[in-house]
């Protein structure tokens, strides 16, 4: 963990206006997109999407709000406080969380603002291509079983979310999440120590973070070590102003203009990926088989089509193996391309029923793009 | 038989390692290297937009259609809503400086 001087390995450009970015190299992590630097923010490099289902930890999207981390941590000392409205306060070290019986669940963790750079008209925040996302496989233990020790008073209605790092100004209102008791006692809802095999990587949240299924990064909350039960709910900045939504069909608005009402973002909407080719690309006519990832809030994939002719016909892929619900789904389907212009779709349909839209969607914050996307190929 | 004590020690000290926890972690990140763009008022800026976060927040942002309504938006959320402490004659030159500069 040692090192390391400022490395702009090299930089890459994101296909939207002002999408210059470094590349640069954290330590834990391979050469990844760099967003801002205090506080780290590394958007993963689509190429890696196309290695496989599972994210590799160290190509792993990092995210944060706050620059005061804690960066000398040690995991001997730390302790995981459960309070509130409980029976039994806890103290938990992270030797009596290993001690726990463990489970594992093979999830999606998106950023809430992944694609945000491709909103038009456009709109402040991170300005992320389709790299801040992945799918890891995360071992830790039940949130339900820590709280049943605890003790959950009748009247409880949510849970406080908080973590290690924090804001270096007191008047900047520190990063805290919440969900509903139903929730956070559903059995889904993990704390988190283990991710892919090895412990968490230190940008994505060691020693213990939350870890919730099928909805949006903004809940995941890292280094967590402060869980709050009470009987109300929360109306903290983040919850109450920051990650909401139009309530309004589709969480979407008419571009430019603003919502009346708003909601807590929450589950992913659907999505799919074309990961094989990249937009742009120079491809032999022929034979040549698409491959790419497709996930939705926890219904799971049932049907993922392509279209190579921009969307008039589709073909239905084939599905890779089933790594859970909440897990990217692989797809592939030979095609064959005839000399020219192409543009290459995808569309996922989920269990539910649930499918991508053709024209994309809006709301002001920026989040939730599902949009069918295109990559667009020349073939000679 | 060499192989099997070796073998044994192997897991034993495996072992020992499953049991105890990682060592403390001192993560260090990359020197910091983004800066504000040279332009008028520049050190109102680096004195007023540097302390809670990384220059890259302002450079990466999107160079939108009425850029002083998106920076005067931006530098009022920063004093609302995260508590920027920041002089009301302060204000303008910073808007001036981000409305030229990016
Ligand atoms: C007191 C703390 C503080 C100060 C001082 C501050 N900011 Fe921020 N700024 C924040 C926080 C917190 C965020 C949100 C960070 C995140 O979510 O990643 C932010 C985000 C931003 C963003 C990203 C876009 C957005 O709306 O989230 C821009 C641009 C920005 N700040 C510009 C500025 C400028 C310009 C100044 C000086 C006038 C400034 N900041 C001073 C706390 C501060």
């Amino acid at each position: 963990l040692n090192s390391t001087k400022a490395l702009a390995l090299d930089t890459v450009t994101l296909p939207f206006a002002n999408g210059e970015r470094p590349l640069v190299k954290y330590p834990q992590k391979r050469p990844m997109i760099g967003l801002t630097s205090r506080p780290p923010q590394l958007e993963t490099p689509f190429a890696v999407f196309n290695d496989g289902p599972i994210t590799p930890n160290n190509a792993f999207f990092v995210r944060y709000h706050l620059s005061d981390l804690p960066y000398d941590l040690n995991p001997d000392k730390f302790t995981l406080e459960v309070k509130g409205k409980v029976d039994k306060p806890l103290k938990l070290s992270l030797k009596d969380i290993r001690k726990m019986k463990a489970t594992e669940i093979v999830a999606v963790n998106q950023c809430s603002g992944n694609s945000r750079g491709f909103f038009e008209p456009r709109v402040a925040g991170g300005q992320l291509a389709n790299g801040a996302m992945g799918c890891a496989r995360w071992r830790g233990v039940p949130l339900k079983n820590v709280l049943e020790m605890a003790g959950v008073h009748s009247g409880a209605r949510q849970v406080t979310f908080n973590g290690m790092d924090g804001p270096v100004n007191d008047k900047t209102p520190d990063f805290i999440k919440a969900l509903d008791i139903d929730h956070a006692t559903d059995g889904e809802v993990m704390l988190a120590y283990g991710m892919n095999g090895e412990d968490l990587p230190f940008l994505n949240g060691f020693p213990l973070r939350l870890i919730v299924p099928g909805y949006f990064g903004t809940y995941w909350v890292k280094h967590l070590n402060e869980i709050t039960v009470i009987d109300d709910v929360y109306d903290g900045f983040w919850m109450k102003s920051a990650y909401r939504i139009p309530d309004t069909p589709n969480n979407a608005v008419e571009p430019g203009t603003a919502p009346k009402a708003t909601i807590p973002i929450n589950r992913f909407t659907i999505r799919s990926f074309i990961t094989s080719v990249p937009d742009g690309a120079k491809l032999k006519a022929g034979a040549v088989t698409l491959r790419g990832i497709a996930f939705d809030g926890g219904k799971g994939i049932k049907q993922v089509e392509v279209s190579t002719d921009g969307g008039k016909t589709w073909v239905g892929a084939k599905l890779g193996k089933d790594l859970g619900k909440y897990a990217f789904r692989e797809w592939k389907l030979p095609v064959k391309l005839a000399a020219g212009s192409h543009e290459l779709k995808v569309r996922a349909t989920g269990n539910g029923g649930e499918t991508q839209p053709d024209m994309p969607r809006w709301n002001p914050a920026g989040y939730l793009r599902n949009v069918v996307e295109t990559v667009r190929v020349s073939v000679a | 038989m060499q192989r099997i004590v070796l073998l044994a020690i192997t897991l034993a000290v495996a072992a020992l390692m499953g049991s105890s926890l990682a060592a403390p972690v001192n993560y260090k990140t990359p020197d910091e290297v983004a800066a504000f763009k040279p332009g008028p008022n520049l050190e109102v800026v680096q004195g007023n937009c540097s302390a809670c976060h990384s220059s890259d927040y302002v450079a990466t942002q999107p160079p939108m259609k009425d850029k002083r309504a998106f920076w005067q938006a931006e530098v009022t959320k920063m004093i609302k809503v995260y508590g920027a402490p920041i002089d009301d004659a302060d204000v303008g030159k910073i808007v001036d400086y981000l409305t030229a500069t990016y």
